[in-house]
């Protein structure tokens, strides 16, 4: 049997996976809930306006009043529609960014050498750029069966735009392979561990790299944002040209599949982000002698804690990008992913593939 | 458990191969094309390639598929004459399939695990990957080089087929649009009333 059947988190058992999985959607449903909310109040305040602030202490609640409003509306399936397709793109899009967070190694174990995760994959990289680069479909295949001109314009700039991001993306992450010589999510964290220096961010214990990591971080930030079609890269859905892209046909139950969809990977790209360049559960000074005799539960929740201290820093930075920068032009954007994004992210490759082989620091 | 599995895997590669061809639809075709696809990583899962499973859905369907439903969906394809040539076509088809299937058959039966995977393949790997680049940077490194060096002379045939320099399109200059300053688009006059400039 395969690595990917058996290693199912620390515990093994089908009734425990499934308790993970859904412990899981549980946490990020209300997660997203609130960091919709915290999107648009930092975007209020940018503009110096209050944002939501009826439903509930501060708007608290706005996200799940939102939630009911969209559950309880008619969907309205467009004449001329393809009907099947229509309603199944929002399904995938969704199921397919709760899929992508199977892989994600939120904490460290209780024991050593463990980590929470529903599944430790091997090639845990690569299921997540695997799956990211299936989430085009969704877009690609709303946009089509709505059957109207502004939907199928909207899809086929989005889907273009992501398939150029992936590129770019699929080398960044190579550099982040290469120095830890594993795919796996828990081992390329436990690479970045010893303190934030260590992180790939930075990356001390490879010294001169960090002239390679810190700029390739910054790339793969911008690529985050186009990759999720996250203002200023937002044409899909540029209102002044296509009304709202590919989400045009689409209301109640369906959008709010979409949005949910999009906020998930929004999150995805920050747990990515945290886990390949900013050290993932690692707090950023190593308190090796002070914490070993605390009790190791102790230890996996502050972990998360920090976990999910950098996912809310990236978060943050996501909802500054889209409050203070404007909206790039198409071919501009083209042209970054490709004359500039592409032969940056490949010359890191080599460079730093070249520093792995004559340093020899992966044995 | 990895038993049933693959029963539920395998008929859902065979269904949805049999709806590519047999849906109306040409998007739809292309759309059980991706599932036959994302179902045969889930196969490559069952059998420990977790690796080439990845990989399959990385370039298969994350980048061709993509391409492929691009084109079908920016064809209008008109159904009805699609249909017509069906007839005439056939024999042709059969012809194809039939030799196919004799092809399959014959390997199977001449033992085709005697013939393949003569050598141990890298017994120090831990991951597959290690196993597959370990066998791909030393036995087939030739073949693997020849491999890329094919793909890049595509991918210059099909640019060179395609690129037309046309005169009298408008382009972007990037460098130009970015080196302009205030002073080259503004005049700032200060007329006197009464009189224009």
């Amino acid at each position: 049997m395969s690595n990917l059947i058996e290693s199912f988190g620390d515990f093994t058992g089908f009734w425990m996976v499934l308790g993970q999985i859904a412990l899981f959607t549980l946490v990020l449903l209300i997660s997203i809930a609130f960091l919709l909310l915290l999107d648009r109040k930092i975007w209020a305040g940018v503009m110096m306006r209050k944002g939501p602030n009826v439903v509930g202490p501060f708007g608290l609640f706005q996200s799940f009043a939102d939630f009911g409003k969209f559950l309880l509306k008619e969907i309205v399936i467009p004449a001329g529609a393809n009907k099947t397709v229509f309603i199944l793109a929002p399904i995938l899009t969704c199921t397919l960014s709760f899929v992508a967070w199977a892989a994600i190694p939120v904490a460290p174990g209780t024991t050593s050498g463990t980590s929470w995760v529903v599944s430790n994959l091997n090639v845990g990289v690569l299921y997540l750029f695997a799956i990211s680069s299936l989430g085009v479909y969704g877009i690609i295949m709303g946009g089509w069966a709505s059957n109207s001109k502004y939907p199928f314009l909207g899809a086929l700039r989005s889907a273009a735009q992501m398939v150029s991001y992936e590129v770019s993306i699929g080398f960044i992450i190579v550099t982040v392979i290469l120095l830890t010589g594993s795919m796996n999510l828990s081992a390329i964290v436990e690479n970045q561990s010893g303190g934030f220096w260590n992180w790939h961010i930075f990356s001390f214990q490879y010294f001169p790299m960090i002239f390679v990591m810190f700029p390739m971080f910054v790339m793969f930030f911008i690529s985050a944002l186009a990759e999720t079609n996250r203002p200023p890269f937002d044409l899909p859905e540029a209102e002044s040209e296509l009304v709202a892209g590919y989400q045009v046909e689409y209301g109640s139950t369906p959008y709010l599949l979409f949005m949910l969809g999009e906020y998930l990977n929004i999150v995805l790209m920050c747990a990515m982000m945290t886990i390949m360049f900013l050290g993932g559960w690692h707090g950023p000074f190593d308190l090796g002698d002070v914490v070993k005799d605390w009790p190791p539960l102790l230890l996996s929740l502050s972990g998360l804690f920090w976990f999910m201290l950098k996912i809310l820093f990236f978060f943050f930075m996501f909802a500054m990008v889209k409050a203070i920068v404007p909206r790039y032009r198409y071919d501009q954007l083209m042209r970054l992913g490709w004359k500039i994004f592409l032969p940056t992210s490949l010359a890191a490759v080599l460079i730093v593939a070249g520093y792995v082989v004559y340093t020899g620091v992966q044995a | 458990m990895a038993v049933y599995a693959f029963w539920i895997l395998a008929t859902i590669v065979v269904l949805s191969a049999v709806m590519v061809i047999a849906a109306r639809n040409p998007v739809h075709s292309v759309l059980f094309l991706i599932l036959a696809f994302f179902t045969s990583a889930g196969l490559l899962v069952l059998i420990g390639a977790e690796f080439l499973a990845m990989l399959l859905v990385v370039v298969y369907v994350g980048a061709v598929a993509v391409l492929f439903l691009f084109v079908v969906m920016m064809l209008d394809v008109d159904f009805v004459e699609l249909k017509q040539g069906f007839l005439s076509y056939l024999p042709f088809g059969l012809l194809v399939g039939a030799v196919f299937l004799a092809e399959i058959v014959m390997a199977s039966f001449a033992g085709l695990e005697n013939h393949v995977g003569t050598f141990d393949a890298s017994p120090g790997a831990e991951t597959n990957a290690e196993a597959i680049g370990q066998v791909m940077y030393t036995q087939y490194m030739l073949l693997f080089q020849l491999a890329g060096i094919v793909l890049l002379v595509s991918m210059i045939g099909a640019i060179v087929l395609t690129l037309r320099h046309r005169p009298g399109v408008k382009r972007q200059s990037i460098a130009h649009q970015t080196a302009r300053r205030r002073s080259d688009a503004f005049e700032l006059k200060d007329p006197s009333s009464g009189q224009g400039i």
